[in-house]
């Protein structure tokens, strides 16, 4: 029971991670707190490759000597964390544009609220 | 041979223009519409080398730097793949060409980053479509992504609003794909489809690739606006300047339905979907919803625009309702409907280029006799279209309706063969509206010969509407050749 706990609490606490960046991008009012949310689900997620490939008691994958590895389960798998490497620069890209449409978008409408811009969309 | 090449050098060139265009624009801006047009046309003449190459050869892997798979990227090109590779950028060719005096009108001095954008937009549809690794997948779908985004923004007041959801829910629908092949990887240990089409079938355990199934398809729902997931659709296509939503509406939701059948009929094997766990009949059910509320939701509208923005989705279901009915004769109509719809639209979309061009509105209630004598080429490539989008016979989106319905009526679901008739019904009511208006209303207040003289549109934006019109009717009489020769070499094996 402990072992389980103690290997899957984290998932747990990216599913959480999932669901306050979820919430924060369909439910907030204002467009900034969506991009928070939106920032917060792609980190959750690259979290999660994260942790899928990390290990106890195990080290990179190359043949060093110095290293000790006995046995091939002793490397740690780094294609997910390489992954995250581009996953990350997709996210940087996507925050960027979108704080460019909000710096356009408070310049047309001098407001960030939801409501009030549908309210001067109108 | 640089033949052999090809599938790489689609979306290398079409890169590479991209960001030679950039820095020469800003030294001489003149200098970036035919370097755009140069980088386009390799593109597309690479692409027509593929189809013809794989026809001839059978499926091409490209395997990138020698990298044997599933430790390096391939590329694989098959009949389906070059098939819709020619496509977008067919369809990017001549709306490029098409752009520049549109552009000129519509945002002067903004043709430098739109045409680098245009051609950052065509570069990740192409590479969607060739790859064939799932990450590899994902990085173009955000560069694709990232430049609709964009295309939408420049467009009128309200654009940057539309543009911000598009990029909402669009983000969540790229988080969703890589969460799906983040537990595919973790059950699967691989990235490369056709090593997981052979890897899935072996496992035992079938909860996990069941849940990254699932992520996938609501990812690219979003990003390919499949009924309940559709709402950025309508805000973003209006909004967006006439060139954008020209490029936007023919291919980007398109390509991601192609990567939908990829993904359930080649990652997934199609008994998988279909037989074991019904994926193919939600996705049917969820299309034939969106068919018919589409067509609603278009003839409330007064806005020509917003109009097809809303056809959009209903037609969308069309490839859906392919998708969903998993069997050779839907799988026909749905890549059938890819083509079709992509040309009508694409028509569609600059016919309401042009009359924003000359009149600098596009609202429903002014298309009249007055604007037919001014602009007859753009309303017969209109009325063609139209027609197209309906379905009467000789025109292309009859065929494509009509291989749904026999697969409709292959699976005996009767309620989908009425659908589809309801929903042409549906089309003929919003588009004969605006005919009706074109052709028959008499209008009472031409008083002198200003009023109706023939006025058209530059040649450089006229040649590209009525070269797409003249190929839904040129199309729709060889379509027998288009389904014999590629698209029955396409089916995925184990389909019945």
């Amino acid at each position: 029971m402990t072992d389980y706990f103690i290997g899957h609490v984290a998932y747990y606490f990216i599913i959480l991670l999932l669901i306050i960046g979820l919430w924060g991008m369909l439910f907030k009012r204002n467009l900034l707190k969506k991009l928070i949310g939106m920032n917060i689900l792609q980190s959750s997620i690259i979290l999660f490759y994260v942790v899928s490939a990390s290990k106890y008691n195990a080290t990179v994958p190359v043949l060093n000597p110095k290293l000790k590895v006995i046995e091939p389960s002793q490397y740690i798998n780094p294609l997910p964390h390489t992954l995250m490497l581009t996953a990350i620069v997709v996210s940087v890209a996507t925050t960027g544009v979108a704080l460019a449409l909000l710096i356009v978008i408070y310049k047309r409408f001098n407001t960030l609220d939801e409501n009030e811009l549908l309210e001067k969309m109108k | 041979m640089i033949f052999e090449h090809f599938p790489i050098l689609i979306p290398i060139s079409l890169l590479l223009g991209a960001m030679v265009s950039a820095p020469v624009g800003i030294w001489k801006r003149k200098l970036t519409y035919p370097i755009a047009l140069l980088a386009s046309s390799v593109a597309l003449f690479f692409s027509a080398i593929g189809l013809v190459y794989v026809l001839n050869t059978g499926t091409h892997h490209y395997y990138l730097g020698n990298w044997i798979p599933p430790i390096g990227i391939e590329y694989v090109v098959d009949s389906l793949s070059a098939f819709v590779v020619l496509i977008v950028n067919g369809i990017g060719f001549f709306v490029m060409i098409y752009s520049h005096k549109s552009l000129e009108r519509e945002m002067p001095g903004k043709e430098v980053p739109f045409h680098t954008v245009a051609l950052l937009f065509l570069a990740g549809l192409s590479g969607m479509v060739v790859t064939g690794d799932l990450f590899n997948l994902y990085v173009f779908l955000e560069i694709s992504s990232l430049s609709a985004y964009a295309l939408v923004s420049v467009g009128q007041k309200r654009a940057p609003v539309a543009a911000f959801r598009y990029l909402m829910l669009g983000t969540i629908g790229a988080s969703f794909y890589l969460l799906g092949i983040g537990f595919l990887y973790l059950d699967t240990g691989s990235l490369n489809m056709l090593d997981n089409a052979k890897i899935i079938p072996l496992l035992s355990e079938k909860g996990l690739v069941l849940v990254s199934l699932t992520l996938i398809i609501v990812g690219i729902g979003l990003k390919m606006a499949m009924f309940p997931l559709h709402l950025w659709l309508p805000d973003a296509y209006t909004y967006a300047p006439s060139v954008g939503s020209a490029y936007l509406a023919p291919i980007a939701t398109k390509v991601s339905a192609y990567v939908m059948i990829r993904i359930l009929f080649a990652v997934f094997n199609p008994e998988f979907v279909s037989k074991y766990y019904n994926f193919t009949d939600v996705i049917a059910w969820l299309s034939a919803v969106g068919i018919l509320w589409g067509s609603i939701m278009a003839i409330a509208q007064n806005d020509y625009k917003r109009m097809l923005a809303y056809s959009s989705i209903s037609q969308i279901g069309y490839i859906g309702l392919g998708i969903g009915l998993a069997n050779p004769l839907g799988f026909i109509g749905a890549v059938l409907h890819i083509l079709n719809h992509a040309l009508m639209k694409a028509t569609l979309f600059l016919v309401n280029g042009n009359i924003f061009y000359r009149f600098g509105t596009t609202s429903i209630p002014m298309f009249d006799e007055k604007l037919r004598k001014k602009l007859p080429y753009t309303t017969a490539a209109f009325t063609i279209a139209a027609l197209s989008m309906i379905g009467i016979p000789p025109t292309a989106g009859f065929f494509s309706k009509w291989y749904l319905v026999l697969a409709s009526v292959d699976k005996n679901n009767w309620i989908f063969v009425i659908v589809i008739g309801l929903s042409s019904l549906l089309n003929l009511i919003y588009f004969f509206r605006i005919i009706e208006k074109l052709y028959i209303t008499k209008k009472s207040d031409i008083t002198t010969n200003e009023d109706v003289r023939m006025n058209e549109v530059p040649i450089s934006m006229l040649v590209p509407t009525l070269w797409f019109s003249i190929l839904v009717i040129v199309l729709g009489i060889f379509n027998a050749y288009i389904v014999d020769y590629i698209l029955k070499l396409a089916i995925p094996s184990g389909m019945i």
